[in-house]
This record gives C-alpha cells, structure tokens and sequence, in this order.
C-alpha cells in the first residue's frame, strides 16, 4: 500500500462550553483516528453534532486540536500550519452563497489565489490556468465566466467556483465540507460527478463530509460513520453499505429515505433520533441508550474501531465480540 | 363520494419586482379530500412554499394572490375577513412551519406557548387547557415534563414535534406543513414523519406537505404533485409517480437521487436552471432543460392532461411520444 497522504491519530478537539455556574466540556471529536491515501474520495458520515465539521477544521488549522497529531504529505502539522500546507488542503465550504466575496468579479479571487499559491507564474499564464480552471469545473466557457459577478452565478455555479478556488493550489487533498447539501436535488449530481472527476483526472484526493448516506456511496471510495464525535465505522464504501456492523450505521440505511424502495421495505424502526450527550460524556459507548444491542459492559467502557477485515473497522463491543 | 376538504383553483400568485411581476404561482388547482396526504415537491423557487402561504392566507407583500380560489369546507378563503379567518384557523386548518426554532418563542416555555393558542381560540379554562397540552405532546412522544422547557431545551427533532403537536391542539380537519423535516437528521426525520403518518390515521385530519426532497414522503403520502417554475407539471398517486414518472423533470429529478440500493451506476442530473418567472418562456417552462425538447415545446404553452389518472404537463407524453 502506498504511504497515506493524510494521517490523522487520535484527533480530539473540545470546547468548554456553558457560563460561570456551569462550566462543560464539549467533545466535539474524541480520539479520531484515519488515513487518506493519494488519488481516494474519503467520506466523513454523520448526523448533526457528530464532529465531522470539527475533523475539517481542525484539519484546515481554522481550531487547533486538543490532542493527536495530523501528518500531512509526510510532515506532523504544528499548533498553526503555515499558509503553504493549507495551499496543499483547501476547503470547499458549504454556503455557497457566504463563502464568495459578491462586490468582486469571479475571475479576482481566482487570480489571487494563483498569485499566492503560484507565484512561478506570470500574468498570462496565471489567466490561461484560471480558464482552465473553471473550465475543469464545468463552467464554460472559462474566460467569460471568469468576468462575472458571483450573482450572476447560480448555487451550483458557485460551488463549481468553489472547487476551482481550491484546484488553484495545486492541492493534493481537498476538503469538502457538505458542498451540495445546500444545493437542489438535481444540481447537487453535477458537483459529485465533478469531484469524481477530480479525483479521476487531476489525482486529487478529498475529503468529504456529508450527512447524505447515498451521496457518500455514489461518489467516495471508503466511508467513515462518525456518532458523537468517535468513529463507530470504517471501511470500503461497497462493504459498508452491503454489510453495515455497527448498530447505528445500520439505523441510518433503515432510515435513509429512498423512493426506489417499495412501501413494504419501510422497516419498523422506533428510533426517535435524539442527539447523544457530549457535553462531559460518561465513561461508555455514547450510543448505548439507543443501541439495540447494548450490553452492559457498553455502559462502562469505551469501544474503540477494532479490524473485521483488512479494510473494515468497527467501534462496538456487541459486534466485535457477540 | 363526498366534496372536497379543500379545492384550490387556478391560483394564482404574483411578486413585486423591479423588473416586473414575478409569476410564482401560475394557475394551480388540485383537490384534497377529508384525510388524504397530498405532497406538493420542487426545487427552490417553483412556488411551492409561496402556495402554501397563499392557500392558508398568510402571504404578505410583496407577493399577492392574484387570481383564483381556496375553497375550503365550502367557504372562499380569500374573501373572508380577518375575524372569519381567525375562527378557521387553528379550529379547521393549522400551519406547521418549516423552521421550529424560528416559529417558538424562545422566550416563552412551551406549556405557555401552548396554552397561549388555546386562550385566542377557545374558551376553555386552565385545567383543560393543561389537560390538552399535555395530551398533545405526549401523542407527539414528548414528555409531558418538557410543558416547562424553553425552546432552547429541546432538540431540534423535538421542536419540530412540539410545533405538530401545537397544530393539532384543536383537531383540525387540514395540516399544512411546510418542509417540517429539512432542519432534522435523516433518523429523526424517519422518526416525525411516521408520527405524522400515525396520528393522522387516528386523528383522520388531512395534510398537505410540501418539501424540497421527494424522497422524505415516498412512503407516506397518498398522492404527489410535481411542480416547476410555478406550475404543476404532474400529479398522481404517490407510487405511480415513483415508478413511471412521465414529465421529463419528473423523471430528471428522480433520476438525480443516488440510491443506497442496487448497482451504483453514474447518475447525470437536470442540466441548466429553472427560467426566470418574470419572463417565463412562451412554450413549455422546462424546454430549455429537456432533451426531448421540440419546436411546439418552445412555442405553444402545454396544458395539464388526464392520463390514466395521472396528470401530466407535457406535449409529448400527451401524444404519447414519451412514456
């Protein structure tokens, strides 16, 4: 196996949360622990509040992490990366109508971007790469596009514009953090067919992370189940979504609405959703209370990913030792 | 069989902008009867979310209701008063909207939020009152404990279970809900929508849902209307539009969903955007975008036609070009 672009192990970060009388400690993301190998779509799964957004940050240098160590293209990042490391991991975010400065033209960020990251190259060439930037995107043609303002562009433009922002870099990993959740239904395709191609023709690799189940299939390679902020899950995204083992990756297949299942595959599920408690968690699997099969031993200790297979990592006493 | 609980017809819906009147809602009419669970989906801006409000009376400027009727248990919405409307709210039709923690106050616990809508639309007193409140969230699964809780003390699932069960607080014949369930993780989405499913068995009040993901109602709701660019393009029982969708944005939207089931194949979604609704184009709204496009699509407007029960808003699926 090739060397892993990105490390990341046992990754914490907290936030004391709460005032004077009440003071909490927040985990956000508790002893995390992945790869990412050259040219591979890596998805982060989870519900609201289970850290996957903190994982992107922390790893962009926008929070330092509490604890754990992040190796980047073979260096450990310090307390704050330099500008040149995120050049190499840029981040698609999710807003696309926040995250693009509206009173300049399209082309003006683009071209700063490659003034920073690129400064080997001269005013021609740095127009010629912006093209053909946006043209790798799907935005044609480039050298028009490049004039607008981002008002004229629609949601999905501005995503497009968005990858291309980061493609400026060169960067051999891209973070995207739920770069289609607000877009619709039937433009949200056209940007995980373009990270595809990313990954596909430029070698890139990203990390993203969504809350959609069925996007993570469709677009990454290997797939991690994030709940409350630890990975209960991890493998190939085919085995994940054919042999789920954790109980909770298995509650969100049953529960992901798909209009191509029949009504007879609605299963009973008495699941409310209630969010875990991470704010001081106790000792013990944070999904106990709603686990299925929660034993007792769940309720003392803390389940970590243990290997079913070379590729496949599960954080459950009841599936690694039934 | 009997009347319809509501019949909308020909409504229209029209914005002020600079540039001009914008056409949100273009000429919708449908049906719901006594019970029934209607779902109304589209993308951004189609107008569904506009129509809601102008059925249940709430829009406000700059969007105007310009042509058309709601009739609702006989009576025209849009002619009645504000003091006729206030009587049919809550009592007859009830709104659920999409943001619970934009709709509570969070200032107010929920208990008084609940008996605050009791007091401006019965005369009940304290004790029944207290007594249907607490009532109401346990149907919706919530401790009845939580009638103390602030807002800020619920989850987001059970927000948006508190505001459902706030609009069933005087068993209304009509629910409207507007996307309830986008705010919510996938589970708890499940979670509401089979509570809404279930109470609306027992209780028998009507719903109409309207949401931006066709996926979240595929297994609850009865029937199904398809809309674009503030019109509906196809209407049908809920499974029949999920098994043979005839518009071709219908059959684009569907097409745009990955799937957790069968062989992963490569999905292409709709090309383009939705037309300007100030300056809709002459033809067919989605021409433009459909690869089945014809001259006659671009030049001579289609009109919703009955086809084996199934309405569709199409030149070529009417002259059964296209299946």
């Amino acid at each position: 196996m090739t060397e892993p672009i990105l490390r990341v192990s046992h990754l914490s970060r907290y936030f004391r949360v709460g005032g004077f009388r009440s003071k909490g400690t927040l985990h956000a993301t508790d002893d995390v622990s992945f790869d990412v190998a050259p040219g591979e779509i890596v998805a982060l799964v989870g519900e609201s509040g289970s850290g996957k957004s903190t994982i992107a940050r922390v790893l962009a240098g926008l929070y330092p992490p509490t604890s754990g160590t992040i190796t980047f293209e073979g260096k450990t990042l310090g307390k704050k990366s330099s500008r040149q490391v995120r050049g190499h991991m840029p981040m698609v975010f999710q807003d696309p109508f926040g995250s693009i400065n509206p009173v300049l033209r399209v082309g003006h960020s683009l071209l700063r971007s490659l003034t920073l990251h690129r400064p080997e190259l001269d005013k021609q060439a740095r127009q010629a790469e912006a093209v053909a930037l946006v043209e790798k995107v799907g935005l044609l043609p480039g050298a028009e596009v490049l004039l607008r303002y981002p008002h004229e562009l629609s949601g999905g433009q501005r995503q497009r514009l968005g990858f291309a922002q980061a493609l400026a870099s060169k960067p051999s990993l891209i973070l995207a953090d739920e770069p289609v959740s607000m877009l619709d239904v039937s433009i949200r395709i056209g940007l995980l067919n373009v990270m595809k191609s990313l990954r596909d023709d430029e070698g890139v690799s990203l990390l993203y992370i969504t809350h959609d189940l069925a996007s993570a299939r469709y677009v990454a390679d290997r797939m991690i189940v994030l709940y409350a902020g630890r990975i209960v899950e991890e493998g190939r995204t085919d085995e994940v979504i054919a042999t789920p083992q954790h109980p909770y990756t298995r509650l969100l297949m049953a529960t992901a609405p798909d209009p191509r299942l029949p009504l007879a595959a609605d299963t009973d599920v008495e699941d409310l959703g209630e969010p875990p408690k991470v704010i001081d968690p106790e000792p013990g699997c944070l999904f106990a209370p709603r686990c299925p099969l929660v034993m007792d031993v769940c309720r003392t200790a803390t389940p970590v990913p243990v290997a079913l297979s070379t590729t496949q990592r599960v954080a459950c006493f009841a599936v690694a030792n039934p | 069989m009997n009347a319809p609980l509501l019949q909308v017809r020909d409504l229209c819906v029209e914005y002020d902008t600079p540039a001009g009147p914008a056409k949100a809602v273009d000429h919708v009419s449908f049906d719901l009867h006594a019970g029934e669970f209607l779902a109304v989906v589209g993308e951004s801006g189609c107008g569904k979310s506009t129509m809601l409000f102008s059925i249940a009376q709430l829009l406000t400027a700059p969007a105007k209701t310009v042509g058309g009727e709601v009739l609702f248990d006989g009576a025209n919405l849009a002619e009645l008063s504000a003091e006729e409307l206030r009587r049919v709210r809550w009592r007859d039709l009830s709104v659920v909207m999409q943001s619970a923690m934009n709709a509570l106050n969070p200032t107010l616990s929920i208990g008084a939020q609940l008996a605050d809508t009791c007091r401006a639309h019965t005369d009940w007193d304290e004790a029944k009152i207290a007594a249907r409140s607490a009532e109401v969230l346990s149907m919706v699964s919530i401790d009845p404990t939580h009638l103390a809780s602030f807002p800020f003390q619920l989850s987001g699932g059970m927000r948006q279970r508190a505001m459902i069960a706030m609009a069933l607080l005087l068993e209304p014949k009509l629910v409207i809900m507007d996307e309830p369930t986008s705010a919510l993780d996938v589970v708890a989405q499940r979670s509401l929508m089979r509570q809404v499913e279930n109470l609306r068995r027992e209780l028998g009040f009507a719903v109409l849902f309207v949401t931006h993901d066709m996926s979240v109602v595929s297994h609850f709701s009865d029937r199904l209307a398809v809309m674009y660019a503030g019109q509906v393009v196809e209407m049908g029982s809920t499974r029949d539009v999920f098994d043979r969708p005839r518009h071709p944005y219908a059959h684009g939207l569907l097409e745009a969903f990955p799937s957790l089931v069968g062989d992963p194949r490569p999905l292409v979604g709709i090309p383009g955007n939705p037309p300007s609704l100030v300056t809709p184009p002459v033809g067919c709204r989605f021409a433009d975008r459909c690869e089945h496009a014809t001259d006659e699509c671009r030049t001579v407007a289609p009109t919703l036609e009955l086809i084996d029960g199934h309405a569709v808003r199409c030149h070529l699926v009417a002259k059964g070009v296209l299946q």
